[in-house]
């Protein structure tokens, strides 16, 4: 039975393949539909092929709004929260000090909570301090989750980094801003641009904390959550299908530049 | 055997100093800690007790709430919805014993087999995560649609008779049913199983496969006594980061589910954003973080990996 044979050795490399195509397959749906031209309110039959969501994509009320909300609140969250856990990472590594175990479980703690804790809890306190929620919540809240993921990628970066080359620099006359400038920073970034990268995502995408936090205002994960009840139109899929090509062209691009440096070296 | 004693030693990561060199002021750490850890304590751990004292409230949203330690409200939320919080736990496991049995092949196949096609398959898995996760959750609206090729190819091989004698779907339909709710859960949160499972898959060195091999061990005996356990880190916090929001999801059965599948974070939200009964969804949902933490720990001990966390 060659055959058998032939699907016994290859057994692992057919499921995790059938496995890659379940990930991919709802992207699939989202690219075909977006050349949909549905009949009602709602995409999800295929009716005929056209390209009008494509050359119009901002043709939907408030979508693009929602849309520029949700980039402006990660960028922000991605920045306070980047700063702040790299900040705390470079403490966690490079110091002992009391409460060290305190600071470890408080940075664990957001990851291990289901969100629609955080969510309404977080709620609570805005609700008792008054507070009016909208842009401002929503900022808050992205910030302290995406805090402990980037405290945990840069963590690993900054702990494989051989303290032997910060004393080098030192003993070449360094002063400390300039040893952190010239030798700690760029060897800890790919850590903190890993970090940046997730917060981002994180951000961008997350919808139980905001839909808990947001009051009023509508990011574009609200925006697909309200269509789905009202019909959705087929500019939500060019925006997907267009965010999933942005990012693989980002990583492979980033790939592409790793593989260069990596020759150079060589 | 000789190559295994030739063989350089596996790649240590610079040996972190154990005592870091003490550096001028003794506050610097202090300083550095100082900004996000009080973030994470006013946005993070405050909350928590600000909802802890939220639970043991009574009153009306008009008349406002007042602290009477009335612990009732546990006991009439958990009463009232002990049906969501089972099915809660029990579709978070069915979703995460799926995405252990899917991801762990495509993990492996990754860490050993894929060659040069690794950095590709690693940012078909990678890639999703930036597509809105709700659109591709509705995308699956569209597959499992009650006229779509999915349910017309298992009617016809009669597996939705099955499937709806179980009761996890409902006569010719897996749309509003417990099967897509579970379907979408495992969607959602296999990248979260995938990754731990890589990252452990591919520490394990290479070598070892050569010894078991060398010992006259069979693949599947090689997986079972050398690859698998050596890849247990990997699968404890895979099933943690799948299982813990899995259980307090509400998108997936508020999208592809019906009445009949609400989770706890469905009620959760609806107490809290629609009905507005804050001590009611205080109460559930600390009695959900309670649950969740003592499964957690109790889990952590019983696979002896509590070095993890």
């Amino acid at each position: 039975m060659p055959f058998v044979n032939w699907l016994k050795r290859r057994l692992v490399v057919i499921a995790g393949l059938l496995t890659l195509a379940y990930l991919l397959l709802p992207n699939v749906i989202v690219t075909v539909f977006s050349f949909n031209q549905p009949k009602g309110r709602f995409n999800y039959e295929w009716q005929r092929f056209s390209t009008d969501a494509w050359r119009d994509p901002c043709g939907v009320a408030d979508m693009c709004g929602s849309l520029s909300i949700s980039l402006q609140i990660a960028v922000w969250a991605t920045v306070g929260a980047t700063i702040l856990g790299t900040m705390i990472s470079f403490a966690l590594v490079r110091y002992r000090f009391r409460a060290r175990g305190a600071v470890n479980s408080l940075i664990f703690l957001p990851m291990a909570m289901p969100e629609v804790v955080m969510a309404a809890s977080l709620l609570t306190l805005f609700l008792n301090m008054g507070a009016q929620l909208g842009f401002w919540t929503i900022l808050i809240a992205h910030i302290m989750f995406c805090l402990s993921f980037v405290v945990t990628a840069v963590k690993a970066r900054v702990m494989s980094m051989d303290p032997r080359l910060e004393e080098a620099a030192r003993d070449l006359y360094a002063g400390p801003v300039q040893t952190f400038l010239r030798v700690t920073l760029p060897i800890a970034a790919p850590g903190i641009a890993a970090g940046a990268l997730l917060s981002f995502a994180l951000s961008f995408d997350d919808f139980i904390i905001t839909n808990f936090n947001a009051g009023s205002t509508v990011t574009f994960p609200m925006f697909v959550w309200g269509s789905a009840q009202r019909g959705t139109p087929v500019q939500i899929n060019v925006i997907g299908t267009a965010m999933f090509l942005v990012a693989v062209l980002f990583v492979l691009a980033s790939m592409v530049i790793n593989n260069r440096r990596n020759k150079q070296k060589a | 055997m000789s190559t295994l004693s030739e063989a350089p030693p596996p790649l240590a990561p610079a040996e972190p100093a154990q005592k870091p060199p003490r550096r001028r002021g003794r506050f610097t750490p202090y300083w550095l800690l100082l900004p996000g850890m009080l973030w994470l304590i006013v946005f993070f751990a405050l909350p928590m007790i600000y909802q802890a004292s939220t639970s043991v409230q009574q009153g009306s949203l008009e008349q406002g709430y007042k602290v009477t330690w009335h612990f009732a409200t546990y006991w009439d939320a958990l009463s009232a919805y002990w049906p969501q919080f089972l099915r809660s736990v029990f579709y978070a496991a069915a979703a995460t014993v799926l995405c252990l049995l899917l991801g762990y092949p495509l993990a492996y196949l990754i860490a050993f087999r894929a060659g040069r096609w690794r950095n590709l398959i690693m940012v078909l898995v990678i890639a999703p995560f930036f597509t809105s996760f709700l659109i591709r959750t509705l995308a699956w609206k569209t597959i499992l649609a009650d006229n779509g090729v999915v349910v017309h190819t298992l009617n016809s091989l009669h597996i939705l008779d099955l499937t709806s004698w179980l009761g996890w779907t409902a006569g010719d339909r897996v749309l509003a049913t417990p099967l897509a709710v579970v379907c979408g859960l495992t969607y959602n949160f296999l990248p979260f199983m995938i990754l731990p499972l890589y990252t452990s898959l591919e520490r394990i060195d290479g070598r070892l496969h050569e010894a078991a091999g060398d010992l006259y061990a069979r693949p599947w005996t090689t997986f079972r006594k050398v690859t698998f356990p050596l890849s247990m880190p990997g699968v404890v916090s895979g099933t943690l980061l799948t299982f813990i929001p899995a259980a307090g999801d509400y998108v997936n059965a508020e999208l592809l589910g019906s009445t009949d599948t609400r989770m706890i974070g469905n009620v959760i939200q609806t107490q809290f954003l629609r009905i507005l009964d804050y001590p009611t969804a205080a109460a559930l949902s600390f009695i959900l973080m309670a649950a969740i933490l003592a499964m957690v720990t109790f889990y952590i001990r019983r696979s002896g990996t509590e070095d993890l966390v």
